[in-house]
């Protein structure tokens, strides 16, 4: 079986294969991780996946509209924005209103990319005018330039702190509305996909996925 | 097989093999191009081009691309120089050195620029407190930078192979004659290895032209400055917009094609150093 996957779920995904094989000894779980939209035009051009696990609705709903879903997307996870600066803090970061400081090095999402198009409604939201210095088309990008200090800060998902080790602080961002939304559908009719996207969505795969960060919907 | 008038004497006839190798190489090399093109969205190509966004990203690659590629020829020529005519310990090393931006993937020159340019980098630390300098990140300098990295081994291994190829007599004729070295090197060396030259530029500008793994590591991706086309190329083609990738891609390559064919005489059939009478031709 061929798991389609956000880059993003890269390590929670990991271990949901390696559980959902030991629950399915005769199944073998093969998982391919990129940016969902880049998973989405290879599953248009033909691609055989059975399942896909999306980090953002309208890359989903795009896969849905060509009919190329076996059974309707299911919200599974949600993720939230974390900002995250060096261990050292040397911008002083202690809000998101300082993020507005043009001499701070800020490093975030293209607004093209889910974790960019929440950022920039987050910051829309709080009235803070920030001018990033460097758009990066990865989250994972984002987090290594604060994580080599090169960057005073970063808005990340909360998923990606704990991959900062000891070399990122988190910043709290006080209660949030915004979350990115995770769909996950079977795109084959095998009865394996259904059955994955059920272990996704059970106790099981849940607790799995909130050892890694992310929020049940 | 029919013996074509091109084709002099038994011994210039192909074997099929040959041929077949050779077809296969070519298909190898032009399908994904014609792929590409097959897919291109003709009739809306002026539309997408016409974007300011596209515009924008065209101004960084020309101005990354030149500033690199002039960058290589003041500081790559004096290396190719050294290379070329000192004899010395280690120079073995020293070429390795130079030219391992070639075979190193981009990502890592973007890496390693870090961590001697960046703000806690071994020479960025003291730019940072000497000159105020306090990022590279989101600059054209960055971007020029990371150009420059990838792009100057071109122009230094082809002007270094030029420089080898000179007659070393007419040299040492103008010495015998009384000139000195300066002399020596603005009127006979340089003009001799013109070509060369121009070869060396444009193949670093060409090169300087497609960089994008150094540039995003190091320089990061901000419009306007950072964000040239390999960039903004890769960028569409993340965010689900193959169209405005496809014609981003279809602009670089007939940007790329253009040079390549303009260059096919020294290039790829470098001539002996032109008559004597080029000696009076200033290096252009």
């Amino acid at each position: 079986m061929t798991v389609y996957a956000a880059a993003s779920l890269s390590e929670a995904f990991e271990d949901l294969a390696t559980e959902y094989e030991a629950a399915n000894p005769d199944v073998d779980v093969r998982l391919n991780f990129a940016g969902s939209a880049r998973l989405a035009a290879q599953i248009s051009a033909g691609a055989r996946a059975d399942v896909f696990a999306s980090a953002n609705g309208a890359t989903m709903s795009r896969v849905e509209a060509e009919g190329l879903t076996a059974a309707p997307p299911v919200l599974f996870v949600r993720n939230r924005l974390a900002l995250v600066v060096p261990i050292d803090n040397p911008g002083n970061v202690t809000e998101l209103a300082d993020l507005s400081d043009d001499s701070l090095v800020l490093a975030v999402c293209a607004p093209e990319v889910p974790c960019g198009a929440l950022a920039q409604a987050v910051l829309n939201d709080a009235g803070v005018d920030a001018d990033a210095d460097t758009e990066e088309t990865s989250v994972r990008a984002v987090l290594t330039k604060v994580m080599l200090g090169e960057a005073d800060a970063g808005l990340v998902y909360a998923t990606d702190v704990a991959a900062g080790g000891d070399k990122v602080a988190s910043v709290p961002l006080g209660p949030q509305i915004r979350f990115n939304d995770y769909p996950v559908a079977a795109i084959s009719d095998r009865a394996v996909a259904s059955d994955f996207v059920d272990f996704v969505l059970g106790p099981d795969g849940q607790g799995i996925l909130r050892s890694h960060g992310f929020e049940s919907p | 097989m029919t013996n074509r008038s091109s084709v002099k004497g038994p011994n210039n006839r192909p074997p099929i093999a040959v041929l077949v190798m050779a077809l296969i190489a070519v298909a190898v090399l032009a399908l994904p191009l014609v792929g590409l093109l097959q897919r291109t969205p003709w009739s809306s190509l002026g539309t997408t081009l016409g974007e300011t966004a596209t515009l924008e990203a065209l101004r960084v690659s020309v101005v990354v691309s030149l500033v690199a590629a002039g960058a290589s020829v003041v500081l790559g020529l004096p290396l190719a120089w050294v290379l070329a005519r000192l004899e010395f310990r280690g120079r073995a090393l020293l070429r390795a050195v130079v030219l391992l931006p070639m075979v190193l993937p981009p990502v890592v020159g973007g890496i390693a620029l870090f961590f001697a340019l960046g703000r806690r980098g071994l020479v960025g630390r003291a730019l940072h407190n000497w000159f105020g300098i306090d990022t590279l990140i989101g600059t054209t300098a960055g971007a020029v930078i990371a150009a420059a990295f990838v792009s100057m081994p071109f122009f230094v291994i082809t002007a270094e192979a030029g420089l080898r190829q000179l007659d070393p007599r007419l040299e040492s004729a103008a010495s015998t004659l009384g000139a000195g070295r300066w002399t020596v090197l603005r009127r006979i060396t340089l003009p001799l290895m013109a070509p060369s030259l121009a070869a060396g530029a444009t193949l670093a500008w060409a090169r300087a032209l497609g960089e994008f793994g150094a540039t995003i590591t190091f320089a990061g991706n901000h419009p306007g400055r950072t964000r040239t086309l390999p960039l903004a190329i890769a960028q569409a083609n993340e965010a689900g917009q193959p169209e405005a990738a496809i014609a981003m891609s279809v602009l670089l390559i007939g940007v790329s094609l253009l040079v390549l064919i303009g260059l096919r005489h020294r290039w790829i059939a470098p001539r002996q150093p032109q008559p004597p009478s080029s000696q009076e031709t200033s290096p252009s």
